[in-house]
């Protein structure tokens, strides 16, 4: 048994330190095999239509494509020389470097969700930002998970080789017809010297769906990571706490996390070591919450002298049946520091309400006007297209404030 | 034609009464302007005729357009042709001004509205957020020339803006008056706000009121009252016996 295997087993009951527990063996680990085509276009319809609803467009402004249907990956393919996309099964069998990858960033014992992945056959994507090559369109992803009950499993490597720039879209979803289901994805990001990454994922689940994201991100001297999350539908529980290394100097990351709750349990947030000199890193993260438990945390701890962080968590709460708890974090452990947090969790304000009004606008206008603008937040360091396409989320006109 | 008519109106805020028994009537077509040191009800009076929850009706009543509108709801007020500049407006996150403009009105020329305003560069900033003083005025302005409004409440209009702006300011107020047309034509009516009276050398008001302690003490012609007013200050005001 590898080292893998035998750490996993014995995390089999491990709870995760966050998060309401999840009975594992109350879902199917066996999925049924899916057809794999040889084009995006060639997908079921309602498979690309669930990829539209997060904003994943597979089509030609891309610079390459993964789809996974329940465990099957039935597309990989780029259509940009300067990135290849694999699904990771095929990649850990050309590739022996990926063994130095291959759960490096996540433990596989870190939890009983991270030990279950580890003990299953590898599905997810292998996406490789060749050295020096910039993509201008977005790789674009979709996870979907469309049989009832399943554990879909997946576990992803991302590497942007030194120079690169790489920008992801990733929506991970289920059609309405999916009762109830598991989703858990490690994925492990590599940015090397001077890369720059930036990954956005959309999620869109169904009421009686549990997702449990594993994460772990190191970023190399001079390389820059802009991470987007997006959650605007119904969840039964999401826990996520995305850890980034800013190993090398100058080293940059920003977390961007826009949620719209409206039942559920979501356990989000994003921690950062700042572990070298000139690092920054930034999390803003914005709540509205008309029902279900929001967890917003957010944690940075500067190691060195120099590092700079700022946290952000806002929060609009719009009901009396939701919450939203904020948990700002700082741990210096160096002199010359500067590291700050703000936090807020309120209602609308009175005063833009009537100033909408005052302009002819009802009273739910004016809510909803409010909650979109407050949800829009100024993701830096994207590509106009994949911007626009985070817009055309956030702005959907079914978004209501009530 | 009676456009507005305020009749023995009292107003509160908590414990404190701001206007008493006040009187006002304004005809379609005419522009007044509203005198008085801080504090006397200027603003209470615009904000409880845009119908600004926050202030108790503790007696009298509002009709516009010949209806009572006295305890109706802010945007039923704004649908029915109030409009009002705010002194000192909310910066709204995330919502581009050129997309509020189209909120207020659809067929609103919003490039033609925001080039009249000398406010381009602005169309795609958050309403309010980030802007000067002089800015925040030339946002107002910009969105009362979409709405178009048949009453125009300006809450000091002028106050932080530079001179160049305040004749663009005071050119978008005669018009939204149509103090560009001929009188017997004019529809549209305006109450406006002023400290100093600077805005009144760039646009028309064809009749003053002086406020103190929450009633209308003086009214007549804006030039004189000005002028009494720069030489006696607003005490003179008092004994003044023009009428009401």
């Amino acid at each position: 048994m590898s080292s893998i295997e035998e750490k996993a087993s014995k995390a089999r009951e491990k709870k995760a330190l966050y998060g309401t527990d999840v009975d594992l063996e109350s879902y199917e680990s066996e999925a049924k095999p899916q057809s794999v085509v040889e084009d995006a276009e060639d997908l079921p319809s309602v498979v690309k239509k669930a990829a539209m609803d997060v904003g994943v467009k597979l089509d030609s402004e891309s610079s390459g494509a993964y789809v996974q249907m329940d465990q099957t990956p039935v597309v990989a393919k780029s259509l940009f020389e300067g990135v290849e996309i694999m699904d990771m099964a095929s990649a850990l069998e050309k590739y022996d470097y990926l063994q130095d990858y291959w759960w490096k960033l996540v433990a596989p014992d870190a939890d009983k969700y991270t030990a279950d992945v580890a003990k299953s056959p590898p599905a997810g994507y292998f996406i490789r930002a060749k050295k020096g090559m910039k993509t201008v369109f977005p790789v674009k992803s979709c996870l979907y998970l469309g049989s009832t009950n399943l554990n879909q499993r997946v576990h992803n490597i991302i590497i942007a080789e030194e120079g690169s720039e790489l920008h992801v879209i990733t929506g991970c979803t289920t059609p309405a017809h999916v009762q109830r289901g598991l989703h858990v994805g490690v994925s492990e990001f590599f940015i090397q010297k001077n890369a720059k990454v930036s990954f956005t994922m959309v999620h869109s689940w169904g009421k009686e769906v549990e997702v449990r994201p594993r994460t772990g991100i190191t970023i190399a001297e001079g390389g820059s990571l802009s991470n987007n999350y997006i959650l605007l539908r119904p969840v039964k529980t999401l826990q996520t706490f995305p850890t980034a290394t800013l190993a090398g100097r100058g080293a940059v990351a920003s977390f961007n996390t826009v949620i719209y709750a409206t039942m559920g349990n979501i356990d989000v947030g994003s921690n950062v070591n700042l572990n070298a000199p000139d690092t920054s890193a930034e999390s803003i993260s914005r709540v509205v919450c008309v029902g279900g438990e929001v967890i917003a945390r957010g944690r940075m701890t500067g190691r060195v002298p120099g590092a700079r962080a700022h946290l952000e968590c806002v929060g609009l709460l719009l009901s009396d049946k939701g919450r939203i708890y904020s948990i700002p974090e700082l741990d210096g452990q160096s002199r010359d520091l500067d590291m700050s947090h703000e936090a807020a969790v309120g209602r609308i304000s009175e005063e833009e309400l009537e100033y909408l009004m005052s302009r002819g606008l009802s009273s739910e206008e004016a809510t909803s006007v409010i909650v979109r603008g407050f949800l829009d937040v100024e993701i830096k360091g994207l590509p106009e297209e994949l911007k626009q396409e985070i817009k055309n989320i956030t702005q959907r006109e079914d978004l209501k404030g009530s | 034609m009676r456009l507005l008519e305020i009749e023995d109106l009292s107003v509160s805020i908590g414990s404190k009464q701001v206007l008493k028994n006040f009187d006002l009537r304004i005809n379609r077509g005419e522009t007044h302007a509203l005198f008085g040191p801080n504090g006397t009800g200027k603003t209470t009076l615009l904000n409880v005729i845009a119908g600004i929850p926050r202030y108790t009706i503790d007696g009298g009543s509002i009709v516009f357009k010949g209806e009572d509108i006295t305890h109706m709801s802010m945007d039923e007020r704004a649908r029915l042709g109030i409009g009002m500049a705010f002194q000192r407006p909310p910066a709204i996150r995330g919502l581009r001004l050129k997309d509020l403009i189209k909120i207020i009105n659809p067929d609103a020329d919003a490039p033609a509205i925001l080039k009249k305003m000398d406010f381009e560069a602005f169309g795609d900033r958050d309403v309010n957020r980030g802007f000067s003083g002089g800015e925040v005025k030339r946002s107002e302005m910009v969105q009362l020339l979409a709405q178009q409004p048949d009453l125009v409440m300006l809450d000091e209009p002028d106050s932080g803006v530079d001179l160049e702006n305040i004749k663009l300011i005071g050119e978008a107020i005669n018009q939204l008056t149509q103090k560009d047309q001929r009188p017997s034509l004019r529809t549209k009516s305006g109450i406006i706000i002023t400290h100093f009276g600077h805005i009144l050398d760039y646009m028309k008001a064809d009749r003053a009121h002086v406020m103190l302690g929450g009633a209308i003490v003086c009214s007549g012609n804006p030039t004189e009252i000005l002028e009494q007013i720069k030489k006696s200050g607003y005490e003179g005001c008092v004994g003044c016996l023009c009428p009401a």
